[in-house]
C-alpha cells in the first residue's frame, strides 16, 4: 500500500504586480517589425522585464497564437501570461490572466472572496495615535487602531476600519470598492466617514451620535450610523 | 555631553520664542551651561528677546556655511555668565541652512553645553525640520486653542517621522508646554481646558503658564520673563517646567500672579 501522507495545509497568497503589458496589432509581421526596429534602438528594452501580451483585440488561432508566443522568445522577450484568451483556446503553456478590477467586481457578490482579502496578514494594526497630516493606507485589508485619530489624519482602507479611541479626522472604508466594509469608533467626532464612497461630513452627522460609540455600515447608496451599547 | 532640546507648535505666535528664552534663562540661573539657537533664519526674533540685538555679529548662518568660527558667534548673556545666543540671520533666507551644517554646528556645541535649546520657526517647512531634526527631545508650545492644538498634533507626528531618532527606531520624547493658559476662562468654557488639549495630544505635560502681561513686557525689555519678574506668574511657571526638565518631581501648580487667593492646584504630576 502506499504511504500516505497526512494532507499538510500550504501556504499561498494573493498579489498584485506591476508587468508590461504588450498589445500586438494586425498585421502581425508589421507589428513585430515594429518591436525589431524598438529593440535595434534600444537593446535592453525588454530585458529583466515582466511581460504580459494582451490578444482580446485579436481573433487569433491556436497556431497563431504558438507561432507569436516563438517570436517573442526569439526575441528574449519573456511572456509571463496572456490576457483577453478564452482559457479553453489554448493548452496550458502560458497562464491566462484576469484583470484585478473582475475580480474586485466578482468580491462584492462573493462573501467568501470578501473574507479571505480582510485575512490577518494583509491587516494593519496601529497602536499610536494617528495625527494631524497623516495619512494611513491598506490597500489590502482592515485597519485597527488602539488609539485616537486626530482631526486632519485619514484612514483610507479596503477593508473595515476599527478604532478604540476617539475618531476625530477622515475614515474611508471599502475604498476599493467594497460595500460590506464597515467603521467602528468608541468615541465619534469625525470629519468625514465613507464607506465604498458614499461618505457624509460632520454637519451631516447627527446630534445624537456626535461623542458616542457607533458603527457605520452602507445600506444600498445610504450611509447608515448606529449608536452601540 | 548636552542635551538637545527643540522648543517647536506648528502654528505661530503661541509662545516659542519666549519659552525659548526663559526656559534657557531659568536653567542657566541654576548654574546649567546653556545656549539658546535661533532657527528662524530670515525673521529672528531671539536676540530681540534675549536683549543681545546690538551685539550679533555673526551668526548661525555664518557658521553653518564656514564663514564664521562658533566662538566668534556665541554671544554671551550680560546677566548670566553660563548662558549663551547663537542668533539667527535676518538677511539670508532659510535655504542657506543646510542639513550637514546644522549637524555639525550641533554636535560642535555638545561638548561645551549642558544644553542645546533650539528655537524653530513657525510652520513645517525646511526651518522647521531642520530645527528638530538633531534634537534628543522637544517641547511642543500649545495655547488651548483649537488651531493651535491641531497645528502641535501635526508637529508631533513630524517629531516622530522625520527626526534622526525616529529615523533610528528610537521613540523622540515629546512633552507639552501650554502657555498663554487662563485658568479662569478655561473653567467657564472659553478656551479648551487643559484635559481637553491632553486628550488629543497624548503627550506628557511639562508645564502650564498662564496668560499674563508680564510676558509681553519682559519681551519688550530684552529680558527672558524667568529674569525680568522672577516672582511673576510666568517666571514661576517656567522656573517650575525648567526643573521638570531637569528631572525634578515639581507639583503642577498654574501659579498666577495674585498668589494666595487663584492658585490652582490640578493634583496632576508632570512629566
Amino acid at each position: 500500500m502506499p504511504t500516505e501522507r497526512p494532507t499538510t495545509s500550504f501556504k499561498f497568497r494573493g498579489g498584485c504586480f506591476h508587468a508590461l503589458v504588450l498589445k500586438p496589432e494586425i498585421p502581425i509581421s508589421t507589428w513585430l517589425a515594429d518591436v525589431d526596429a524598438l529593440l535595434a534602438r534600444s537593446p535592453g528594452f525588454f530585458a529583466k522585464k515582466s511581460v504580459v501580451i494582451d490578444i482580446s483585440d485579436l481573433s487569433l488561432t491556436k497556431q497563431n497564437f504558438l507561432d507569436l508566443l516563438d517570436e517573442l522568445s526569439r526575441r528574449e522577450i519573456r511572456i509571463l501570461g496572456v490576457e483577453g484568451a478564452n482559457p479553453s483556446d489554448f493548452d496550458g503553456r502560458i497562464p491566462i490572466l484576469a484583470r484585478g478590477q473582475a475580480e474586485r467586481a466578482n468580491s462584492a457578490e462573493s462573501p467568501a472572496f470578501a473574507s479571505s482579502t480582510s485575512s490577518p496578514t494583509n491587516s494593519l494594526l496601529i497602536e499610536a495615535p494617528v495625527r494631524s497630516g497623516q495619512l494611513v493606507v491598506c490597500p489590502d485589508g482592515d485597519v485597527t487602531i488602539v488609539a485616537s485619530v486626530a482631526s486632519g489624519a485619514e484612514i483610507v482602507a479596503a477593508g473595515s476600519v476599527h478604532i478604540y479611541g476617539t475618531l476625530r479626522g477622515r475614515v474611508l472604508a471599502g475604498a476599493y470598492g467594497n460595500q460590506r466594509a464597515r467603521i467602528f469608533c468608541r468615541r465619534l467626532e469625525a470629519e468625514l466617514i465613507a464607506i465604498d464612497g458614499h461618505y457624509i461630513v460632520a454637519e451631516e452627522i447627527e446630534n445624537h451620535f456626535r461623542q458616542a460609540p457607533i458603527r457605520a455600515w452602507l445600506d444600498g447608496d445610504a450611509l447608515k450610523i448606529t449608536k452601540m451599547a | 555631553m548636552a542635551q538637545v532640546l527643540v522648543v517647536t507648535s506648528g502654528k505661530g505666535g503661541v509662545g516659542k520664542t519666549t519659552t525659548t528664552a526663559a526656559l534657557g534663562a531659568a536653567l542657566a540661573r541654576a548654574g546649567q551651561r546653556v545656549v539658546v539657537v535661533d532657527f528662524d533664519v530670515g525673521l529672528r526674533n531671539l536676540d530681540l528677546v534675549m536683549g543681545a540685538e546690538r551685539r550679533v555679529v555673526y551668526d548661525l548662518i555664518h557658521v553653518v556655511q564656514g564663514a564664521a568660527k562658533l566662538s566668534q558667534a556665541l554671544i554671551r548673556d550680560k546677566r548670566i555668565e553660563t548662558l549663551y545666543l547663537l542668533a539667527a540671520s535676518q538677511t539670508r533666507d532659510k535655504d542657506s541652512l543646510s542639513d550637514d551644517g546644522v549637524e555639525r554646528v550641533i554636535g560642535e556645541l555638545r561638548p561645551s553645553f549642558d544644553w542645546v535649546i533650539c528655537d524653530s520657526p513657525a510652520g513645517i517647512e525646511r526651518g522647521a525640520s531642520l530645527a528638530m531634526r538633531h534634537a534628543d527631545f522637544a517641547v511642543v508650545v500649545t495655547n488651548p486653542e483649537v488651531s493651535s492644538v491641531r497645528d502641535s498634533d501635526r508637529i508631533i507626528g513630524l517629531l516622530d517621522s522625520i527626526t534622526d531618532k525616529a529615523k533610528h527606531g528610537e521613540p523622540m520624547e515629546k512633552f507639552l508646554l501650554l502657555t498663554r493658559y487662563d485658568p479662569i476662562r478655561a473653567g467657564r468654557g472659553e478656551m479648551l481646558c487643559v484635559d481637553d488639549v491632553l486628550d488629543i495630544l497624548c503627550i506628557p505635560l511639562l508645564g502650564i503658564i498662564p496668560e499674563s502681561k508680564e510676558v509681553l513686557q519682559a519681551s519688550n525689555l530684552g529680558s527672558p520673563v524667568t529674569l525680568n519678574n522672577p516672582k511673576s506668574a510666568p517666571a514661576r511657571a517656567y522656573s517650575d517646567a525648567a526643573r521638570r526638565l531637569r528631572g525634578e518631581l515639581v507639583p503642577l501648580v498654574v501659579p498666577t500672579d495674585k498668589d494666595s487667593l487663584l492658585s490652582k492646584l490640578f493634583g496632576r504630576r508632570a512629566a
